[in-house]
């Protein structure tokens, strides 16, 4: 049995090193810890991410705009079940998380409590929402946890896609009529604030922090996140960059961001916007619940709903091996 | 109801060969109680876009491992016996050492 001390500078080198760190490895209890956190937290927000655009599948304007939101909705549970596999990789069991979601001990990105009123709405998601996912997800496809960064391309991959028919589907209505338009920019006055504060997570830098005791705990979790080689970027970097992205994309379609300070700045090289502090953090959390507890209980429903299955899928595994024992002794 | 009625059932580990000339590569693992609903699950999750050739699926208990950090003296033979290799002998050619590899 190794001493502790060597288990440690042994992690340690491999971070220090930019190797992965493997299921198998030694790992701090704390880092195995904030790894399960993130996975799950990232899982949930997958599944429960599918039902703002799921509620419009019935709905799509024809059958290939329908087709494309069955396949990113399908995309997104396939994201979930990628993750909730690679978090069962440290030791814990998805129905576990499952049962946590479900009773309010972890919970999903914040972004998706809010309703999607129009059909706009789902490509304003995409376009905006997974575009800011593809930001955070970019670099952890180099986290330091393998099967995390090993799940993390795969999504990136389909991400792409998912971003891009958003942007499309926004493009659509903006050259259609003016209704479609202003429909458009409807939606994307609703969801460009869940997108810049809640996908990014809350400020984690000098520059956006108040100097709260809420603001220093965020650095110091983004810092040993960065330490650990799970994050290489601050949030509010990430946020920056999606800025910069987003204003040009939104130029092209004639549509406003609705934040009056965004402006280019030429000594800086970037766009200004008003900065996500902890007050804009938690307007943008929104205070109403009614949607949260809706997603919730309707992820609840259908898991209940759902027991039929796993109970029918069980009893026909049972019987099958019943079949094949039988087999092996005639 | 029991955690094994209700709960998830058991784990597979997913093989897929992406495309011709690659051996099949692990790619993660799905949830399922036999192994036809497993491949079932792979399929879905796993070979949404490309051309996949061929999925295996294998029961995560079956897999039998030894991984460097439990046994160290396993995977001592890769360590430690430079002769192995092709660098450590004099070369085919004499300006580079392009010559001196195997490929």
């Amino acid at each position: 049995m190794t001493a502790p001390q060597d288990l440690l500078d042994r992690f340690e080198a491999l971070i220090a090193a930019g190797e992965a760190v493997e299921p198998r490895d030694w790992m701090p209890d704390g880092y195995r810890r904030m790894m399960v956190r993130q996975i799950a937290q990232h899982a949930h927000s997958e599944i429960i991410g599918m039902q703002p655009e799921g509620a419009w599948l019935t709905r799509a304007p024809s059958l290939h705009r329908k087709s494309v939101l069955l396949a990113k909705v399908q995309d997104e549970a396939g994201h979930g079940l990628y993750l909730y596999a690679a978090a069962e990789t440290l030791g814990v069991d998805r129905a576990d998380l499952l049962d946590a979601l479900h009773q309010g001990r972890q919970r999903a990105s914040a972004t998706f409590n809010h309703p999607a009123l129009t059909w706009a709405d789902t490509g304003a998601i995409a376009w905006l929402t997974d575009g800011a996912a593809v930001l955070n997800q970019a670099p952890l496809s180099r986290a330091s946890y393998g099967p995390y960064a090993r799940a993390m391309r795969r999504v990136c991959q389909e991400e792409a896609f998912h971003v891009r028919q958003g942007y499309d589907l926004m493009r659509a209505l903006c050259t259609g009529t003016p209704e479609q338009k202003a429909m458009a920019q409807d939606a994307v006055n609703r969801w460009w604030l869940p997108a810049v504060a809640l996908m990014f997570g809350p400020p984690d830098t000098d520059a956006a922090g108040d100097g709260t005791r809420a603001a220093a705990l965020g650095a110091s979790v983004s810092k040993r996140a960065m330490a650990w080689g799970i994050k290489q970027h601050t949030n509010d970097e990430l946020r920056q960059r999606f800025v910069d992205i987003c204003v040009p994309q939104a130029e092209r379609l004639g549509l406003t961001l609705p934040d009056p300070a965004i402006r280019w700045n030429a000594e800086r090289g970037h766009y200004d916007f008003t900065p996500v502090d902890w007050d804009v953090y938690r307007r943008a959390l929104g205070d109403d619940t009614h949607w949260a507890r809706q997603r919730l209980a309707h992820r609840r429903a259908a898991h209940e709903d759902g027991a039929w299955v796993r109970e029918a899928a069980a009893a026909y595994a049972a019987r099958t091996q019943t079949a094949s024992e039988r087999g092996e002794r005639s | 109801m029991s955690r094994d009625r209700e709960g998830t059932p058991g784990s597979w580990e997913v093989f897929l060969r992406p495309r011709r000339g690659l051996a099949h590569q692990h790619v993660g693992s799905v949830r399922a109680g036999d192994p036809d609903t497993a491949l079932l699950r792979a399929r879905d999750l796993y070979t949404r876009r490309g051309e996949p050739l061929s999925l295996w699926v294998v029961r995560s208990d079956d897999v039998y491992a030894a991984a460097p950090d439990e046994r160290d003296p396993y995977f001592a033979n890769a360590e430690h016996k430079p002769y192995r290799y092709p660098h450590q002998f004099a070369p085919l050619t004499v300006g580079g050492s392009d010559g001196d590899r195997d490929h």
